[in-house]
This record gives structure tokens, sequence and C-alpha cells, in this order.
């Protein structure tokens, strides 16, 4: 009962945080995106734009949801659903620290500690196709269905070389629970070099990364690969006959997705929330610095300011940098937030390349796509895999 | 519960089994089918083989069911159109037929196993992914290896077959 009762909370948190973090990872895209193109981004709704996801979604759910009257309307409405269904259903088995006891009850950090857990994920994702080839088909609609064909065979294309790519660093760690693996990451060669895949011993799994993250890409239908929707071609792709909430889901999806995949390279990879240096060396103290400095600019700026609110918003800000980081520096909290400080940080950093990535680079044509895809990274998977594999045999 | 999810997912199997052939439009039943292979899957998972569960998602549901709805979606397929009527002797003795068949069926799978339990691959101590590894490239190393050959075989043999029809 205990057990039950701890779940339903740590379900509401998790639900709560992740679709507040979606929302906002739409802003920070468009800032992001903004600041590359030396624009403003958005900055009307509260202060910095801040408030821009609770505009969107509230505009979002009180737009007509308009269905055309030639769709097929079971799948046409199924369809969204599904993608968001399973773009959230993986969030479950990821873990994103240690333990964590309050009022006496001990609990993981993570909704199902499942012992295949990596290989749910990739059964989810691959059954997360259906909403888009679905909608793009339900849309009766020549530029959604080719939107649609293009995502499956995109999808069906990527998926071997990311398998083949997360196959090489699980020949390392011999596990395919992701709390075993990201704890297989802990401790530091040398002293000093973390044990992370793409840096482990037998053989660095750097490229495997690569590889693995350039799959990622297409498999959440991202620029440079995003041919699914491709304006110019395909007006908006599969989802053109989309209004309203239908339209949301399909865009949640999307980034729900984009966490998860940042999630899985994070814990295979980048050795989940353990530190890039050791304790010994003081990476506990990264988190109250960084804050401290953030801070510490938000305050000058806001002292400095360049817009008239910023006098007001910027100090705000600033204290609550401060707040933070003297939360990370109180040692009981410490075993607790420092490896989700960690996860996050590194989560953080890769969807930043993916917002990065956007705004940098062009998208391909087709036919490169799936050259690129079967004639390049697929062969350099399998060497990466026969390498790994070999080494591996020769260490043990 | 147990029992519980078990009857909820084989009734859903053999509901969503039935309507792979009742639908008309093939990608309906196309998705019936992956109905189907996730039910069978979450009974998998009953029986405590959580490996065999996830497999059956990423190979039967996730890859070869997106092909199928993949070529239905290139030929963009229309509904079948059911021209004529049945036979007489179907319409009358169709669902009799149907229902003594079954009847048959559960005698004669009680008379061979009347103490039948159920199955639970955690007691055999091989569902997990590790156990079925170690006995695939040891016990079972020559099957493995001529299925993986008889698999090769049947990729060239499709590409074979499609390089005729471009020439």
């Amino acid at each position: 009962m205990v057990f039950f009762i701890i779940t339903i909370i740590k379900l509401a948190i998790i639900a709560f945080v992740l679709l507040t973090a979606l929302a906002y990872l739409q802003w920070v895209e468009r800032k992001v995106i903004a600041h590359v193109q030396v624009r403003m981004g958005p900055s009307r709704v509260g202060p910095h734009g801040l408030l821009q996801p609770l505009a969107d979604v509230i505009k979002l759910i009180t737009k007509e949801g308009v269905i055309p009257p030639h769709v097929n309307k079971f799948f046409y409405l199924g369809a969204p659903f599904l993608a968001v269904f399973m773009a959230l259903i993986s969030i479950s088995v990821i873990p994103f620290g240690t333990e964590v006891t309050l009022f006496g009850y001990t609990t993981k950090m993570q909704l199902a500690d499942v012992n295949v857990g990596l290989l749910v994920i990739l059964a989810v994702s691959s059954m997360g196709v259906y909403g888009i080839a679905l909608g793009g088909w339900a849309s009766n609609n020549k530029y959604s269905l080719l939107g649609g064909l293009r995502s499956s065979a995109q999808m069906i294309s990527y998926e071997l070389p990311l398998s083949l790519a997360l196959a090489s660093p699980l020949l390392i760690m011999g596990t395919l629970s992701l709390r075993e693996i990201a704890d297989a990451q802990s401790g530091f060669q040398l002293g000093f070099i973390p044990k992370w895949a793409i840096f482990s011993a037998p053989f660095p799994q750097i490229i495997s990364f690569l590889i693995f993250m350039i799959a990622a890409f297409a498999e959440t239908n991202r620029i440079p690969f995003d041919l699914p929707e491709a304006e110019n071609e395909l007006v908006a792709g599969f989802h053109v006959e989309y209004s309203s909430m239908k339209f949301a889901a399909f865009f949640m999806a999307e980034y729900a997705n984009m966490v998860t995949v940042c999630s899985v390279a994070t814990l295979l990879f980048l050795g989940g929330w353990h530190p890039l240096w050791p304790v010994a060396y003081g990476s506990n103290f990264v988190a109250p610095v960084v804050l401290f400095i953030a801070g510490a600019v938000c305050i000058y700026h806001g002292l400095n300011p360049a817009r008239p609110m910023d006098k007001y918003t910027l100090p705000a800000f600033g204290v609550i940098f401060f707040l933070l980081a003297a939360l990370m520096a109180f040692p009981p909290v410490i075993p607790v937030l420092m490896p989700l400080f960690w996860f996050l940080a590194k989560v953080g950093f890769l969807l930043f390349v993916f917002i990065w990535i956007r705004a940098t680079l062009p998208r391909f044509r087709y036919d490169q796509l799936m050259g690129f895809a079967w004639k390049f990274l697929f062969p350099v998977a399998v060497l990466n895999l026969l390498v790994t594999g070999f080494l591996v045999a020769l260490a043990s | 519960m147990d029992l519980f999810f078990f009857l909820l997912f084989a009734i859903i199997a053999v509901v969503c089994g039935v309507n792979v052939i009742a639908q008309r439009h093939p990608i309906s039943s196309a998705l019936s089918l992956i109905g189907v292979m996730g039910s069978l899957a979450v009974l998998y998972l009953l029986l405590g083989a959580a490996f065999i569960a996830t497999a059956q998602i990423i190979v039967y549901a996730g890859a070869v069911m997106v092909l199928f709805v993949f070529v239905i979606m290139l030929l963009n397929a229309g509904a079948e159109e059911r021209t004529g009527r049945r036979s007489l002797i179907a319409q009358i003795f169709g669902i009799p037929a149907l229902i003594g068949l079954l009847g048959v069926l559960c005698y004669f799978v009680q008379r061979w196993f009347p103490n039948a339990g159920v199955v639970n691959f955690d007691a055999w101590q091989g569902g997990s992914a590790q156990n079925i590894g170690y006995s695939l490239f040891t016990d079972y190393l020559l099957p493995f290896e001529v299925t993986s050959v008889l698999i090769l075989i049947a990729i060239l043999g499709a590409i074979v077959l499609a390089r005729k029809e471009l020439d």
C-alpha cells in the first residue's frame, strides 16, 4: 500500500515537472534560435517572454478543433493521442538520480526499475512511428501522406544504426537495466578520468555516441533530418490537417522524444548522474558556483539595465539563483540533489545541442538522408560493434 | 491480479484477432494485428519473460508491422468490396459449426493436459536476457547460427527477386 501511494506521488511529480519542462523547452528553443539569429525571441508575455508557454497552451486549448470532412475520423483522432502516449510512456523507465529518503521511506528516483529498461525504451519508441504514419495517412491529403511515408521510412532506416550504436556500450556494461548501466560508469580511471562509456577502458565509445546522436536526430524528426515536415516541399508534412490540441499533441510528442533520447544518451554514454571529476577535487561545488555566477550576472545586468523592465526582473532572477546556489551547498541535501543536478545538466546540454544544430544546419535532401543512413552510418556502426566486441573479449 | 490481467489481455488478443479478418480496410486489419502482438507481449510479461515480451514488441509490433502499414500506405490500398452474398450453407451452419469446433478443441485440450498449470519462466530461471543469451551461445549455438544463415538466404532471395523486376 505504501509502495502504491509513493508511486502515485512520484507519478504526479514526474508528470507535472515533465509537462512543464516540455512547455519551457519550446521557450528555450525559441530564445536560443533567436539569439543565434541575432533576434530577441519571445519577450512580450511576462518578463523575457517567460509566460509565453502558458499563453501558447491557452491559445491552443481555446482554438477551434477543426475536423476536415474528408478524413478517416477514428485514425485521425487516434494518431496524435498515440504519438503523445508512446512518447510519454518511455519516460517511466528512465532513472534520473540515486535514492531519496523522506519520512523513513526510501524510494528510487525512477518510476519503474525494469531489468530490461533499455529494451522497453526501444520497443516503445519503435511503436511511436505509428502516430506519425497514421496521422499522415488518415488526413487523406497528399502532403500529409508523403510526410507520413517519409517518416516511417526514415525511422525504420535510422533505427538500425541507433540500435547497433546502443549495443556496443552494452557489451562493456553487460546489463540492460538502465540503473545498473549508469552505476557501472561510476568511479574514475587514473584517478581523474571518469569511467563513462565514451572514455571507457577497452574501447572508448565516442564513435557509437556520435552515431547514436545522429540517428537520434532522425528518430525525433529534427533538423537536419526533419524531412517528414519539410515546409518548402510538404507544406507542414504529416500534421497539415491538424489544429488546436491535436496539433499540440504532435509537438509535445516531438519534445518528449527529444527528452527521452537525451536521457538515454546521458545514461548510456555520459555516465548518468556521475560527476565529471571526483568529489575529492570538488565536483560538489560545481552546482553552487555555476548558480552563483548566474545570479551574479543577473544582478550585474539588473544594475546596468539594457531595457526598462530589466532593473526589476533581473535582480529577482538573481535572488532566485542565489537561493538555489545556497540550497545546492546545503550538506544534508547534497547526496540527493547532486546526482540530480549532474543528470539534468547533461540532459540539458544535449538538448541545447539539439537546438543549436537546428539553428545551424540546413535540411538534407531525401536521397542524401537515406544514402547516409544505409551507406555510411550503418557500416560504421557494425564496424564499431565488431571492434568493441573483439576488444571486450580480449580484455576479459 | 495475474488472472485478471491474463483474462483481460487474452480477451483483447482474441477480439483483435477476430477484428483482423472482420475489418474491411487493410490498415484497420494491420492495426488489429498490432493489438494481437501487444496483448501477446503482455501475456509473456505475465509469465515472467520480460525479455521475450520486449523482443515481441520490437520485432513484431515495431518492425514487421511498421513495414506492413508502410506498404499498405504506399500502395494506398482502399477498403475491399465484398460483393455477392455468402452461401446458404455458410449462413446457416457457420456459427454453430465454429462453436462446435471450439468445443471439440477445448475437450481435447482438457483430455490431453488435465493438470495444466500456469507456465512461469521465472521459476525456470531462464527468462532473463542474460540467461537467454547464455543458452543461445552455448547449448543452442548450432540452431542459432543455422537460423541466422536461413535469414541471410531469405534476404538474398528477396534482393534477387527485386532485381529481376528492375532489369
